[in-house]
């Protein structure tokens, strides 16, 4: 289990259900390692501002991440975390490694509004 | 409002967490974006002294850690954006919060290089990795460079051999900084190739990287190399840029330190680790430093009154 203050989504169950009953959602799927760790940070900061969406932690290493894993819009990605943004379940950006915080609330901003 | 904060995790906020903890000044560590610095990317350390067998860098700052919790020392899962100077009080902010505080360490480290070429950020994530741990196991059976001549370079070429086909490691100048024991382990891999001096002039691919062009500096000579991934250590520099306003920097942005202490430009405030260190920038010198800058503030809050 990752050691973040984030919600963890450790079953494929948990993970399609924060995605039916959420509009916005930010998913990083990760390791508890040095380019994983900020993002990881960040999002936690950002949880109480960005109240609009929900923001889930998912370990690299379990069944539950092959759903992350497999997206499309992952298939080039060859650095953790993956961090992936849906709206109304579908994915609409993705990145691949670390990321600033700058980085990340410039994406949360245009694809789910302030 | 606090007597001391620290800010930075790594060997040399740590330690000076354990001294002033030990010294009843009840110090308070933000611990940055990266908890534990740079360490935490190192595979195995086996040069920190006390531990006869290898350690991996997040086991041995985990010890740090626990060291400084024993003693009372508190932490924040946060980082320095701004500090203000009011009186004989530091106003420090989080973005979350604001700290007021007597003194303040800074060991908030350093942080990797980054290639400069232009498409670089294009493959960030997609070929082009600043971690080799982190991202190794995805170059499974495929041809990586690795770039750097330290011994970041030589422990990330060797690591990769688990994974990679063939690690090239690319060097600018004609002689390496690594130790001769990292050296002479690199050289035995015969998974590994070299390209000295040569350097990486534009990387190429689509969505990810399929290749790299390389130029040796010595003889303008051009070299299309194919690869899947690029594995950057080329170096580190001074996490110091929310810092500059409240301390002397050098051009590089290490912090200026008086002779023999961690005393800066500014009363009150203290750098140690490789915020200051031009040279050694190794986990115990660190520590060292982050000794010294808890004895620096004792003595500086002794005389405050």
């Amino acid at each position: 289990m990752l050691k973040t203050n984030l919600k963890h989504l450790e079953t494929e169950e948990e993970g399609k259900e924060v995605l039916e009953n959420n509009e916005n959602v930010m998913i990083c799927c990760g390791r508890m390692g040095p380019m994983c760790i900020p993002v990881y940070r960040i999002m936690e900061q950002l949880e109480d501002e960005y109240s609009h969406v929900a923001f889930r932690d998912q370990s690299f290493d379990i069944p539950a991440a092959d759903f992350i894993k497999s997206l499309p819009e992952c298939s080039s990605f060859m650095g953790l975390p993956f961090a992936v943004y849906f709206k109304n379940g579908k994915v609409v950006a993705a990145t691949s490694s670390v990321q600033t915080k700058e980085q990340i609330t410039k994406i949360l901003d245009k694809v789910f509004g302030k | 409002m606090e007597n001391v904060l620290i800010a930075g995790s790594g060997p040399a906020g740590l330690t000076a967490a354990i001294y002033t903890a030990r010294a009843d000044m009840n110090p308070l560590v933000l611990e940055g974006h990266i908890p534990g610095g740079q360490l935490i990317v190192s595979n195995e350390v086996e040069n920190y002294p006390g531990f006869t067998e290898p350690i991996s860098g997040i086991e041995l700052i985990d010890q740090f850690r626990k060291q400084a919790k024993r003693f009372g020392s508190r932490f924040k899962a946060e980082s320095v954006e701004e500090v203000k100077k009011r009186d004989d009080i530091f106003e420090v902010s989080t973005g979350n919060q604001t700290i007021t505080t007597r003194s303040l360490i800074i060991a908030t480290g350093a942080q990797a290089r980054r290639l400069p070429i232009p498409t670089e950020h294009k493959f960030y994530g997609k070929g082009v990795s600043g971690c080799a741990t982190c991202d190794g196991a995805f170059f499974r059976d495929k041809e990586v460079l690795v770039v750097g001549g330290g011994n970041t370079a030589m422990q990330d070429a060797v690591f990769l051999t688990r994974f990679a086909s063939k690690v090239t490691i690319v060097h600018r100048r004609d002689y390496l900084r690594a130790a001769a024991i990292e050296v002479e382990r690199t050289k035995k891999e015969p998974k590994i190739e070299w390209m000295i001096p040569w350097i990486v002039e534009e990387i190429l691919g689509n969505e990810s990287v399929t290749g790299a062009i390389l130029r040796n500096p010595q003889t303008n000579e051009e070299y299309h190399i194919q690869c899947d991934g690029i594995f950057v250590a080329i170096g580190h520099d001074p996490q110091t840029k929310v810092f500059k306003k409240l301390v002397k920097t050098d051009e590089n942005g290490f912090i200026h330190v008086e002779a023999g202490s961690t005393k800066t430009s500014m009363p009150g405030v203290f750098a140690c680790g490789d915020v200051r260190d031009l040279v050694y920038k190794q986990a115990v010198v660190a520590a060292g430093h982050g000794c010294m800058a808890a004895i620096d503030v004792e003595h500086h809050l002794e005389r405050k009154g």
